[in-house]
């Protein structure tokens, strides 16, 4: 089988979030950018899991410059066999699912993954774009995927329950926790993936569909106040007449 | 301005978030919903009170796949020659919206949370609700895709005609073998009221006290990520970056420290309270009302309370 698992990089979870250039621009001075956590726990790791039980390959796809390829590494790293980069300025999620579709038509792949959403964006786009462009089912928010032959059985998240789906390659899944379980590259991942192969690939020609203007942080938060825990009715009566929530 | 608002009413229900997408649609043009399923038609003509002047239900479409899905709006955009197309950003509309948008060409505001300004910006959460953006959708259609219970929704009076619709909808991408609902009557991503507990309740056993309290409101509940991680909490109740993101209108969290990972799912909340043994904990510092206390006497007073206003009203 072939496997494709699309890799975003993300600020750290732990990151402070804020804006430069008339707050046009995200502040990346003193951010670390990390594998998009959906990406790696669950996509990339489950990818290797089919592989490791049913043979075949798997490729990561990335859409960034050059600083992408240390968060490309770390996926070579936790074990995926090559990685291919679009050679690109990031782009909206048309332009990144375009790029993404156009090496998945002309390489021909089994099971396209990406995570469930990034956290920096929080689109959840790419997935069901990919799909669409390659004209593929797409199964979103799978939380358990078992391979039998060239049938997939899926349990994805669907309002108020789990559905549990049966779906034929070649298709498009979005990862979501359950999946998989984090793997940490060894010394020996982390040696072997200085030597795997990355290819470079231009990027073709696609418009953008929106673009980001500005970005504004939430307005300040402001001071807690305290209630006594022996006093309940007094929080009852803020949330009721102050707060007006219950 | 003619704006379409797909809806999912597959469980024989509209919710209140999908009443919120087609109020929001209505704000911007003269709004046609499209769904399907098995929804009875009086209760489609309803939609009129959230301002919707005509629904289209499709009857041959029975499951959320997003390709049918994608086929059944695309028909209905066409009927109607809609310029803007309106998700709620619920798990369907995130299965379905970058389907749409990338097969109409038309650019996708995802996580919107207000109207389009006057310049056509669309503000949206960004940063999982650790900030905001302003996006400007670059074509003639757009695409947007609304984050439930950001704007609400105000119940009028109106009534909406109903018509069935047919579409060409291709062929299944997938089979449904099984559905497994989920169990109680809230649904969390939807919730206006949220009760959350972590790690301070101490086990799996004492999660009663925390039931109790989100029954006397009428609250969904929910945990903080270790809770989920190490199963005493189903997975679909971990709200935090990694898990859910929430914007309910009043936010209870016990026993819960205010990771910034479990900040960013719920800091877009209306209102927080924060009930603590440390009073160092970070989560205060975004709490609206702060108790100083032990979640295993304050829970049950505050269930108390809550009961007694309740039988007042």
């Amino acid at each position: 089988m072939k496997l494709l698992v699309c890799i975003s990089k993300s600020p750290d979870t732990t990151s402070k979030i804020d804006f430069t250039d008339n707050n046009t621009k995200f502040n990346e001075s003193g951010v670390q950018y990390i594998v998009n956590p959906y990406d790696e726990w669950y996509a990339l790791v489950r990818a290797l899991e089919l592989k490791e039980q049913n043979g075949g390959s798997v490729t990561t796809i990335t859409v960034g410059t050059a600083t992408d390829d240390s968060i490309i590494r770390k996926a070579l790293a936790i074990g995926a066999d090559n990685a291919v980069r679009i050679d690109a300025e990031a782009g909206d999620a048309y332009f990144t699912a375009f790029q993404i579709a156009e090496y998945a038509k002309n390489n021909g792949f089994d099971i396209v993954f990406t995570g469930k959403e990034t956290i920096n964006y929080n689109g959840s786009q790419v997935g069901g774009m990919v799909a669409e462009l390659l004209d593929q089912p797409f199964v979103s928010l799978a939380t358990k995927l078992e391979m039998e032959g060239t049938t997939a059985t899926i349990n994805k998240e669907m309002v108020g329950g789990v559905e549990v789906v049966e779906v034929n390659t070649p298709f498009v899944v979005s990862a979501a926790k359950g999946m998989a379980e984090q793997r940490i590259p060894n010394m020996r991942g982390i040696m072997a993936a200085r030597t795997k192969p990355l290819e470079v690939v231009p990027a073709v020609a696609c418009d953008q569909l929106v673009s980001f203007e500005a970005y504004e942080l939430p307005p300040a938060k402001s001071d807690c106040k305290y209630v006594d825990a022996e006093n309940m009715s007094e929080l009852v009566d803020l949330l009721h007449n102050e707060a007006k929530v219950i | 301005m003619s704006v379409l608002v797909y809806i999912d009413t597959l469980n024989g229900k509209i919710a209140k978030n999908a009443m919120e997408a087609v109020q929001y649609g209505s704000k911007i043009g003269s709004t046609t919903v499209v769904t399907n399923g098995a929804i009875g038609e009086s209760e489609l003509a309803e939609l009129g009170n959230v301002g919707a002047s005509k629904v289209l239900v499709n009857r041959a479409l029975t499951t959320n796949d997003a390709a049918q899905t994608t086929r059944l709006i695309k028909a209905a955009a066409e009927s109607v020659s809609a310029t803007t197309i309106v998700f709620s950003q619920d798990l369907t509309g995130k299965a379905v919206a970058p389907r749409v948008s990338a097969a109409l060409k038309a650019g996708l505001a995802s996580g919107a949370i207000a109207l389009p300004e006057d310049d056509g910006a669309i503000k949206v959460n960004v940063f999982s609700g650790k900030a905001f953006g302003k996006v400007k959708v670059n074509t003639a259609s757009r695409v947007i895709a609304l984050t439930p219970n950001s704007v609400g929704v105000e119940v009028g009076s109106g009534s909406a005609s109903v018509e069935e619709f047919s579409a060409d909808l291709g062929n299944g991408s997938y089979t449904v073998k099984e559905v497994k609902k989920q169990e109680g009557d809230i649904l969390l991503p939807e919730a206006e009221l949220v009760v959350s507990a972590g790690r301070g309740l101490k086990g799996p056993e004492n999660w009663g006290i925390v039931e109790d309290l989100a029954k006397s409101l009428g609250a969904a509940t929910a945990c903080s990520r270790p809770v989920a991680d190490i199963g005493w909490r189903p997975h679909h109740e971990h709200v935090g970056q990694t898990g859910v993101a929430i914007r309910p209108n009043l936010y209870i969290a016990a026993g819960i420290s205010g990771a910034i990972q479990h900040l960013a799912g719920v800091n877009g909340s209306k209102v927080i309270v924060v009930i603590n043994t440390d009073p160092e904990a970070p989560f205060f510092k975004a709490a609206d009302y702060g108790i100083i206390g032990d979640a295993f006497e304050v829970l049950p007073k505050l269930t108390a309370e809550i009961q007694k206003l309740k039988a007042q009203n």
